[in-house]
């Protein structure tokens, strides 16, 4: 019996091959399917009253590709398999793909759901492909978005169906294709209703039935030519290794081994090719970049999406209708998001002008979509007709959660918090959208400090992944469920942290930033610093950051900080530099064209040239790797402190925040995942030089000092246990 | 070593590198056939005598590959005992040719040799061969690989210098020029080019440009701009130098090297040679070096060549006479007159590739005569000529009268 192929042969010698496992609700890909795909094969081959084959599935999702948590055991694992017994069971699934486009026999691919990765690999490696106009089904090869590459003979199929220069956007970007772009540009061979699927697989069987791929038919060319001998392939990659460099500054393997692979494969007949590309694969799989990649942005941000720290035995919630009190940037943000998605949301401002403004950029977003052809005003319309603005609190009677995104004030956020509790049902939750202010202090404002959370919503929220949810001291499970709920509905991946001083993203990047600065104050260039930024992998320079976030801001914030901590407060470099600049000198960042930055009337910036009157430049600068080493340890660091402190509960969470939510670099899979793969003995000796050089805030605090006695790592088998979890 | 002397240097006119392009009916073999046999007439030289022809060729594919010398060798009508090689240093394939030429010499392996080079870049356009370089992946990424015009703006930007000390160097290099035109200078080397039936097609450079001013020149947009910064390569450069904040792009087609056809031959043997043959030497030459940079700024390494022969000869920068060093942007000058502190009135004193151009792999042997003939003609004993390369090498010779 058959657990995930199973096999039946018609009359006419068409034999089904349908992909269905009986053991799992998911079509996943794994030595089970390998091996029940490689008998079938093999029959196909051999057995002669089959003519020809249709692969098709039986379950919604064509194919599921691989099965997390295999693929996380094999991550924990201390795999020290030989490198050549690695590649041969890297190539097996190329091999066994391989064997069935050339055993003889025609094999249409009947897709009737979702197939990216693996599936549209297998579909890929028949004779013809047929797609259903179900809705909502997604192809393509999104392997390099963690780190890897289709190894199943996607880098050598694709160009040679479409062309090395069209082969790009689906290998090297991994997009997700529609079955319409996927036509277009030549992948699929057609589109039915779904109820004719199989007869048109059939059909072709039947009346073509062309057993051979063009690649492999005599006189075979690749589109648009291969190889340094093609000049319009030439060019066009002496481009794209320029672009690449320039946009992964050398971090990230995988679209490298991918360019090699559209490079040297098309030149060669298809089995070298194939086995180039396994040989790359097994680079990548090699690097800590999947590594940590796979366990950041796959596994662990999948258990995030799937709740895994929501309360267990509180019934759902699912939101009709939320409140949100503020419609500034962020308020009509959520109001916006949650509109769109289908729940209805009371905007609430201190008057009508400013809470009808929160609307409008909701307005404004819909008409740019219309404009752009991807929405209707029908769709608008009723999008719209979801946002109340208004300014009573009346309104909010029936909500069950309301986001508060006001100034950062505490005794305006105290008296919103009052206000609410006069017309809120009994457990409805109070959510404040603060990035830094304490939650258990927010929450005693009020009544129910047990139905008061933090959602730290990331802006533009329509676009931002990910919600920082923040437990107060007195947060009740339900509460905590029901705002890993709405984040849920929200399409938002949550983490959840417990509360402390910038919880962990705002710290967590105050760290860098703070660091950065505190360069520019000893006379580094300020030019080598952002590019250092740059170079390390997150997406925008520290200065360039200051600026748009407004140096009036963090000048504002620093003194206040000053006034709170009254005569215990110490002066840092950064705190005299904001001041210097903003306080002094008028410099507010963008907002008023004159920051770090001078801002031209066109839009472009320099740097402004007063910063090296202020700090005159070392004559010796240091090397730009120092600078990196600087601004990544001052973030590993606070990490490891948030997680000493409890803020942090798993490393997952800060893994996935900082990369979601505060541009940590994605190949690093976070700080947790960076600080493994360097080890941390390494870690704390790091920590050590850095600490005698520029300060004891890289002193390393004792959670990591006993891990690295210990030989104990965030992930696998030796994981640490956060102070946080044990409590 | 034995005594290396130059007897004698012929060049072509150099003709627009374009299909319209007055050499471009020539074909390379042709091209550098003539200057071979220009060199056996002119000396009433039998061809057995010389023992290898040496041709730098960047682009050695199409009709410019499969060893080029040799063919040229015989189609010029050379012995066959002659044999022929063509090598690649890029653009400084043909001052190499020479020094390979002179090692040959010099170690006493031959008694006489022709080092020289050709380039037909209208009839085989630069980058038709290809090359890992820039084009294979693990290459271009293990040598941060950038556009060469880029790499002249990255140098600029490092040292400082403004478009209009790019555009000034230029506007001078076509006044010398002509001037050097004008009143005859270049004759001794210039061969005119024939055609299939003998007549002269072209007897003076093409491409050169004689009312230059800064003011014609400033109308002109920064060619590697959108290069650089919409197609990563100014990317690529801050990898290796994150000090920049940007990269700042000032040269353009009037600052930088002309794209020409032209072809150049060079005679050296040994003091008994020259006897043999009759011939009188012009020039020793007095130390060579080839050195390598770093390849992403890539044009910066004739400084460090010319140290290198300086060092070799036991002199100083101060020593030399008059210098030549190919203008393949103006940066690339402005940079060593920086380093070595050469002054303006030393170097490239009849102009150089920004008016009259760059035929690639013979430029090197070109502007030898040139320095060569401006020697005699000022009775300047000695002169140093180098050339920047792809890939961040340089090679420098340093001759002296005799």
């Amino acid at each position: 019996m058959t657990e995930v192929i199973h096999i039946s042969v018609d009359a006419e010698g068409i034999a089904t091959l349908l992909f269905d496992r009986s053991d799992s609700a998911m079509n996943t890909m794994d030595m089970k399917f390998m091996d029940e795909m490689g008998a079938a094969v093999e029959r196909l081959a051999t057995d002669d009253a089959i003519k020809g084959a249709i692969f098709t599935s039986g379950k919604p999702v064509f194919a599921a590709g691989a099965d997390l948590k295999q693929m996380e055991a094999t991550l924990d694992q201390a795999d020290e398999l030989p490198l050549a017994e690695r590649l041969a069971r890297n190539a097996s699934l190329s091999k066994l793909l391989r064997r069935m486009e050339t055993c003889g026999k025609p094999v249409a691919c009947a897709i009737n759901g979702t197939a990216l990765g693996g599936g549209t690999e297998i579909a890929l490696a028949c004779h013809y492909r047929v797609v259903s106009d179900a809705k909502g089904i997604q192809l393509g090869l999104p392997e390099v978005q963690v780190g890897l590459l289709p190894g199943g003979g996607g880098t050598q199929r694709v160009p040679r169906l479409i062309g090395i220069q069209a082969a790009m956007a689906v290998v090297l970007e991994g997009q997700a294709l529609s079955p319409e772009k996927a036509l277009k540009m030549g992948l699929i061979h057609k589109i039915v209703p779904a109820d004719q699927l199989l007869s048109e697989a059939r059909r072709w069987l039947v009346e073509e039935g062309d057993a051979v791929q063009p690649w492999d038919k005599k006189g075979y060319k690749v589109p648009g030519g291969a190889g340094p001998s093609s000049p319009a392939v030439a060019q066009m990659l002496v481009v794209s290794n320029a672009m690449l460099q320039a946009k992964t500054f050398h971090n990230l393997p995988a679209p490298k081994a991918i360019l090699s692979c559209l490079y040297e494969g098309p030149q060669l007949p298809m089995d070298k090719a194939l086995a180039v590309e396994s040989k790359y694969f097994t680079q990548l799989q090699l690097d800590p970049v999947s590594r940590n990649m796979i366990r950041t942005l796959f596994i662990n941000k999948g258990k995030a999406d799937k709740l895994m720290h929501r309360p267990e035995g509180v019934p759902k919630t699912s939101f009709r209708k939320i409140g949100v009190i503020g419609a500034g940037l962020m308020g009509a943000g959520i109001a916006y998001h949650c509109a769109r998605l289908g729940i209805e949301t009371v905007l609430i401002d201190r008057d009508q002008a400013a809470a009808d403004k929160g609307k409008a950029y909701a307005s404004k977003r819909l008409e740019r979509d219309i404009s752009k052809g991807r929405s209707t005003q029908d769709k608008a319309d009723a999008i719209l007709a979801r946002i109340h603005p208004g300014t009573d609190y009346a309104a909010l009677a029936d909500v069950e959660l309301v986001v508060e995104a006001v100034f950062e004030d505490r005794a305006l956020k105290a008296e919103i918090t009052r206000k609410l509790d006069a017309v809120l049902a009994p457990n409805a939750v109070i959510a404040s959208n603060t990035s830094a202010l304490p939650i258990s202090e927010l929450a005693e404002a009020g009544a129910h400090p047990e139905n008061f959370i933090g959602m730290h919503f990331f802006s533009p929220v329509e676009r931002m992944p990910l919600v920082e949810i923040v437990r107060g001291r007195k947060t009740s499970p339900a509460t905590l469920a029901r705002a890993l709920d709405l984040a849920q509905a929200m399409k938002k991946t949550p983490i959840v942290v417990n509360d402390g001083p910038g919880f962990f993203t705002s710290r967590f990047i105050g760290a860098y930033i703070n660091e950065s600065l505190a360069m520019v104050t000893e006379g580094i260039n300020p030019a080598l610093i952002e590019n250092a930024a740059k170079m390390a992998g997150i997406p925008i320079g520290p200065l360039t950051v200051s600026d748009e976030i407004g140096l009036d801001t963090a000048y504002h914030a620093s003194q206040q900080r000053k006034k709170d901590e009254g005569a215990a407060f110490k002066p840092t470099p950064t705190f005299l530099l904001v001041e210097k600049l903003a306080g002094e000198l008028g410099r507010h960042g963008r907002k008023n064209g004159k920051g770090f930055f001078d801002y031209a009337a066109d839009g472009s910036k320099t740097l402004w040239p007063g910063l090296a009157e202020l700090f005159p430049p070392l004559a010796e600068q240091p090397n730009v790797d120092e600078i990196k080493t600087r601004m990544l340890y001052a973030q590993l660091v606070d990490a490891a402190k948030a997680m000493a402190e409890g803020v942090l509960i798993d490393p997952a969470d800060g893994d996935v925040g900082s990369i979601l939510g505060v541009g940590f670099p994605a190949y690093l899979g976070g700080p947790f995942s960076m600080m493994d793969t360097i080890g941390l003995g390494a870690v704390v000796a790091e920590c050590e030089r850095l600490a005698a050089c520029y300060g004891t805030h890289y002193a390393a605090p004792q959670l990591l000092r006993d891990m690295a006695a210990q030989g104990q790592t965030f992930y696998g088998a030796n994981r640490v246990t956060p102070p946080a979890a044990a409590r | 070593m034995t005594d290396v002397y130059i007897y004698d240097h012929v060049r072509s006119p150099r003709g627009k590198g374009r299909a319209d392009g007055a050499l471009s009916e020539v074909t390379p073999v042709q091209l550098a056939a003539q200057m071979l046999q220009a060199v056996r007439e002119r000396n009433q030289l039998d061809s057995s005598l010389i023992e290898d022809v040496l041709l730098g060729c960047v682009v050695p594919v199409g009709e410019q590959g499969g060893n080029i010398a040799r063919v040229a060798a015989l189609v010029a009508g050379f012995d066959h005992e002659v044999p022929g090689v063509q090598l690649n240093r890029y653009c400084g394939s043909g001052l190499e040719a020479v020094n390979f030429a002179a090692a040959k010499v010099g170690s006493g392996q031959i008694d006489m040799a022709i080092g020289g080079g050709v380039e037909s870049m209208s009839r085989v356009p630069m980058g038709s061969d290809g090359g890992a370089m820039a084009l294979d992946p693990q290459v271009a990424f293990k040598m941060h690989f950038t556009m060469q015009g880029v790499s002249a703006d990255l140098l600029a930007t490092l040292h400082g210098f403004s478009r209009e000390q790019c555009d000034a160097y230029a506007v001078e290099s076509q006044r010398r020029a002509a001037q050097a035109w004008t009143n005859g200078w270049f004759a001794r080397s210039v061969v005119a080019v024939k055609d299939v039936l003998g007549l002269p097609l072209l007897s003076q450079d093409e491409a050169i440009r004689p009312g230059t001013t800064l003011e014609s020149l400033a109308a002109l947009k920064p060619a590697f701009l959108d290069m650089g910064t919409q197609y990563g390569f100014d990317g690529v450069a801050l990898l290796k130098y994150p000090q920049l904040e940007a990269i700042n792009h000032m040269h353009h087609a009037g600052n930088s090297s002309g794209i020409v056809d032209g072809a150049a031959a060079v005679l050296v043997g040994n003091a008994e040679a020259g006897v043999r043959a009759g011939l009188k030497p012009r020039a020793r030459i007095r130390s060579v070096a080839t050195v390598g940079s770093e390849p992403t700024l890539m044009l910066d390494a004739p400084s460090f060549a010319a140290q290198k022969a300086l060092k070799k000869a036991g002199m100083n920068a101060a020593d030399i006479g008059l210098w030549e060093l190919n203008e393949a942007f103006s940066s690339v000058v402005l940079c060593l007159m920086e380093r070595l502190d050469v002054p303006h009135e030393r170097i490239n004193v009849n102009g150089g590739a920004i008016a009259m151009g760059h035929p690639l792999g013979a430029t090197g042997a070109m502007i030898l005569g040139t320095l060569l003939d401006e020697m005699e003609r000022r009775q300047v004993g000695t002169g140093l000529v180098t050339l920047c390369e792809a890939a961040g090498m340089g090679t420098a010779t340093i001759i002296e009268l005799v």
